[in-house]
């Protein structure tokens, strides 16, 4: 047994779209191993054809269903999609149960769709650390259309907005106060709102609200001549998917023509820079500076010292070691 | 919390056919993620086409497959040879239920990697699992 393959003879049939490549280049991926590195860039240099969708909304909203339908509505176009379904982390076990497939069995044996769950392993704001190399892989092994299915978040999680192109905030109606608590935070970031299960009889209520609260103008018109539409939908039944992959289409072509989709794909290269310098230093502090991360917290907990001080103790030790 | 080098076990848990009993599975994978696994779940009703992509799909180190139906000598045998076309024979192949002890032997030859019977205690069903991960070695 351990034959391993390393992650740059995987490259290649990442390219050509084997499935079993592409899979075991996202565990890779997840792992944030040195060796993957090398691979990644590699991959990264045959990037940016996908459409990047991102689907978030509280927890029940009907996000897994939702995305199902778009899957479909996709693929009746022939165009092939992949998914990226974010479920949360235990933060007692780090264990997790990735749930959101068992919604979306019927595409599996359709080799135009690649479903692939993620734990968000700590990761705060409704993604996973490696959601975004999976998309690379993705948008490297020739996918049309890449979804990204958030975590069900609440007020604040809205990373997904620095990494993807095109954001679907769904509200479900029957979650009362729901959209209230969210209306400061997660509305403020779509490009398109969807109220799902519109089979219900309470949905036309959740629909004025949301309607009555876009007239108070959050984004719309965001200076790319972008009007927010609200789409009602149903994934029960199917009504308003078509509508909704229009706006989705409809977007991307606004983005271009605007020259949105530029300043789009620039902002999610810098959130990305940062978020890898972060990753690098925080992992070169534990490794190197173990001592006196140890100490500094014993002088806080003592009382005698600030954490921003202490932090900047820390960083000039870390600069004062790298001088030549 | 976890440092970036240790992955957690990915396990995929499915139910295959037409065996609706999925208590057992739900309490297995709840036992899996509390010893720190990530468990993805089909829900019931799969067939072993759709269950082997999705194993490849999700990259797992382990599919386990729950059967209480007796269908066991048709799933196994075909969810082994679909892994095997898919570039997914190194997914170790699990079986849970209950089901006579010569299918046990036979189903072992055929290459399942285990079968855990419905009286396997929980911390043995996470042993075994962090047991064939281990014997596997990196890939």
């Amino acid at each position: 047994m351990g034959r391993a393959i390393p992650p740059l003879a995987l490259v290649q049939p990442v390219l050509e779209g084997r499935l079993s490549a592409v899979a075991r280049m996202i565990t890779h991926a997840e792992s944030g191993e040195e060796a993957c590195h090398e691979a990644l860039a590699e991959i990264y240099r045959h990037t940016g054809k996908a459409h990047v969708v991102g689907i978030t909304g509280v927890p029940g909203s009907g996000k897994s269903a939702l995305v199902t339908r778009l899957c479909k509505a996709l693929r009746a176009g022939e165009r092939s999609v992949a998914v990226i379904a974010v479920d949360p982390s235990s933060p007692f076990s780090g264990g997790s149960i990735l749930g959101d497939r068992i919604r979306m069995n019927e595409l599996v044996t359709d080799p135009g769709v690649f479903i692939r769950s993620m734990a968000t392993r700590g990761a705060l704001g409704g993604l996973s650390r490696a959601a975004l190399s999976g998309v690379d892989i993705l948008d490297a092994a020739g996918y049309d259309v890449v979804l990204i299915e958030t975590v069900g978040v609440g007020q604040d999680e809205i990373d997904v907005v620095q990494a993807v192109h095109t954001t679907l905030v769904v509200s479900a109606p029957g979650l009362g106060d729901d959209i209230q608590a969210i209306k400061a935070g997660v509305l403020e970031i779509a490009d398109i709102h969807v109220v799902g299960k519109c089979d219900r009889s309470d949905a036309h209520r959740t629909v004025t609200d949301l309607k009555n609260m876009l007239a108070m103008g959050h984004r719309d018109g965001q200076g790319y001549g972008w009007q927010v539409p609200l789409i009602p939908t149903s994934s029960f039944s199917g009504e308003g998917i078509p509508e909704l992959l229009t706006a989705i289409d409809g977007h991307l072509e606004a983005l271009t023509t605007s020259g949105e989709l530029e300043q789009r794909r620039r902002r999610i290269a810098q959130t990305r820079l940062l978020k890898s310098a972060e990753n690098i230093l925080r992992d070169q502090f534990q490794r190197h500076h173990d001592r006196q991360i140890s100490e500094l917290t014993d002088r806080m907990m003592a009382g005698r010292t600030h954490p921003h001080a202490a932090a900047q103790i820390l960083l000039n030790q870390f600069r004062s070691e790298r001088k030549p | 919390m976890e440092g970036p080098n240790t992955q957690p076990i990915r396990v995929m848990i499915a139910k295959v056919g037409l065996d609706g009993h999925d208590r057992g599975v739900k309490i297995v994978a709840r036992c899996l993620r509390d010893a720190g696994m990530d468990v993805i779940y089909t829900g019931l009703h799969r067939t072993p086409e759709e269950v082997a992509l999705a194993a490849v799909q999700e990259d797992v180190d382990i599919l386990g497959i729950s059967i209480l139906s007796g269908a066991q000598m048709t799933v196994f045998p075909r969810v082994l040879e679909l892994l095997r076309g898919q570039h997914g024979s190194d997914i170790a192949v699990v079986g849970g239920g209950v089901m006579p002890d010569e299918d046990v032997t036979e189903l072992k030859r055929l290459g399942v990697s285990e079968i855990l019977l419905q009286d396997t205690p929980p911390q043995a069903i996470v042993e075994s699992m962090r047991r064939l991960v281990q014997e596997r070695g990196p890939r």
